[in-house]
């Protein structure tokens, strides 16, 4: 109870001001003599995605599909690759440095590499989204597995646990509130990386919808793309922060408010 | 207590001429200087000693996670130099992992230590209603105040089924009147399951309140200084603290230890 009447007294100052930007937005184009080509009003945007919506709707079934196979995958990928890095001696230390070393390779570099290699079916899309989806889970979980607590470490091990013991029972749960601050920013990156996947080389989903509509010279859709991919972007980040709040029960409540 | 072929009370640990040299060459640090003692089964034994004399890499040494450089660690009649499990400890801050219950914490102790899961079970929800916190069985550590979550560690050490207890400095960190209720309670507790005890604590108050024996370190590279018995009779109540004999020892004790500062290195 207390919890919803602070969600709201935190939610309305934004919402507000969101509502205000859009008015001004729709009297800019109404009145303010800007041309429905250039920027096309709130209401002709609304109205255009009503009227194409079972379009809309195919695309963005398979920008979702994409995004959600490429962000599973990837952050499977991070969290084995991370378990492994950290279970197996001497692993850590030869992969990690390249690991981060991989990630100044520019993803929409390999994108037509990718293409031309695998064609363009679902595959190579989504190896472009896993390969950017799995970074941050496996830098945050890695970092998460490292470092626990000392003075649990020292307890578990003075009466006398095993290694597998100490991953599952204090390394791995200790690591999980690191891996889901990986889990949140790979959601994003998700969304992302499936849009720009479906530009280079894509026959649907919203990143191919939305050059379509563009060079069609049909603002007013590619506005209606964008506002249904932020949406998206945004409910995928809620579900995974939804997830850890009921995943990870034992913090304080003071603990959750700063981070 | 079991009683061994000579008649006397069974060693449940033996220390023997223990010494822990850190680093090598001109860096190379003697923590330990040759430590002997020993616990007899049933026994509360207490160290004091100055800080920085060694007291926690001994009870490292002896929970198996160091070796010693020079000596061995006898655990139950048997040579246990450099292995785990033979002990059950209780640390300074109660270390109770975050993610799990109070059960789940006690239960996860004790299968360790090897204890069955059902039996684990069993025996947590019984001392959990008899040491008055069974409503907390299924809250997360962080909800307790710093004197519970020390009742639930002891309580851990305590179901274990290994013999010796080490506890190290258990009431350090609770302030002095919460400290005084801890010592009485943890007092009760043992006198009605005699357990053997290894006990590491700056107070002289709180070691000869508890104890049958008192082991004094010197400063590093730690030595036994001396060791007491002490007289008082068992049960034992706060009765003890006003007696003249228990501020005579404690003087005594005290004597010693500023000696072992300044001769110790």
């Amino acid at each position: 109870m207390g919890n919803n009447t602070s969600f709201w007294s935190k939610a309305w100052p934004p919402l507000v001001t969101l509502a205000g930007v859009i008015a001004c937005w729709q009297a800019a184009v109404t009145w303010g003599g800007i041309d429905q080509w250039m920027l096309p009003s709130p209401l002709s945007i609304v109205q255009e995605a009503i009227r194409i919506w079972p379009r809309l709707l195919m695309h963005m079934r398979a920008t979702v599909q994409l995004t959600l196979f490429g962000f599973v995958g990837g952050s499977a990928v991070g969290f084995v690759l991370a378990a492994l890095l950290h279970l197996i001696p001497g692993m850590r230390r030869a992969f990690y440095p390249l690991i981060v070393l991989s990630q100044s390779i520019p993803i929409i570099a390999i994108a037509p590499i990718l293409t031309m290699f695998f064609g363009y079916g679902l595959l190579p899309k989504v190896m472009l989204v896993v390969m950017v989806c799995f970074f941050p889970v496996a830098i945050a979980m890695l970092s998460g597995l490292s470092n626990p607590d000392a003075q649990l470490r020292n307890y578990l091990q003075m009466i006398g646990i095993g290694k597998w013991q100490m991953f599952w029972r204090l390394e791995l749960p200790h690591a999980i509130v690191h891996l889901f601050s990986g889990l949140k920013i790979a959601a994003s990156y998700s969304v992302l990386s499936a849009i720009v996947a479906e530009w280079i080389g894509s026959n649907r989903g919203l990143g191919y919808f939305m050059i379509l509509s563009f060079k069609g010279f049909m603002p007013d859709r590619v506005f209606a793309a964008v506002i249904i991919i932020v949406l998206f972007s945004l409910l995928l980040f809620a579900i995974v922060a939804l997830a850890e709040r009921l995943i990870i029960r034992w913090q304080p409540a003071s603990d959750q408010h700063t981070k | 207590m079991t009683i061994n072929k000579d008649g006397n009370r069974s060693e449940t640990l033996r220390v023997q001429g223990i010494r822990k040299d850190f680093g090598k060459g001109a860096s190379r640090k003697e923590v330990l200087g040759g430590i002997t003692l020993s616990v007899a089964d049933g026994e509360f034994v207490s160290i004091v000693g100055p800080s920085g004399s060694g007291k926690s890499t001994l009870f490292q040494v002896i929970g198996g996670l160091q070796k010693p450089s020079e000596g061995n660690i006898w655990i139950n009649g048997e040579q246990t130099t450099g292995e785990r499990g033979h002990i059950s400890y209780m640390p300074q801050q109660s270390a109770l992992l975050p993610w799990l219950t109070v059960t789940g914490n006690i239960e996860l102790s004790l299968t360790i230590s090897g204890v069955d899961r059902q039996e684990a079970k069993q025996k947590t929800k019984e001392w959990l209603e008899r040491i008055g916190l069974d409503e907390y069985g299924n809250a997360f550590p962080h909800v307790l105040s710093g004197g519970m979550l020390q009742r639930v560690s002891f309580l851990r050490a305590l179901l274990a089924p290994q013999r010796l207890m080490l506890l190290d400095e258990p009431f350090g960190a609770l302030d002095a009147l919460t400290r005084l209720h801890m010592q009485q309670w943890l007092m009760s507790i043992w006198e009605q399951n005699r357990r053997s005890v290894l006990l590491v604590t700056h107070s002289i108050e709180e070691a000869l309140f508890l104890s049958d024996r008192i082991i004094v370190l010197s400063a590093a590279p730690a030595v036994v200084l001396d060791e007491f018995q002490v007289p008082f009779q068992r049960p034992r109540s706060e009765a003890l603290w006003t007696d003249p004999r228990f501020n005579e020892m404690k003087q005594q004790i005290y004597e010693l230890l500023k000696v072992g500062v300044r001769t110790g290195g």
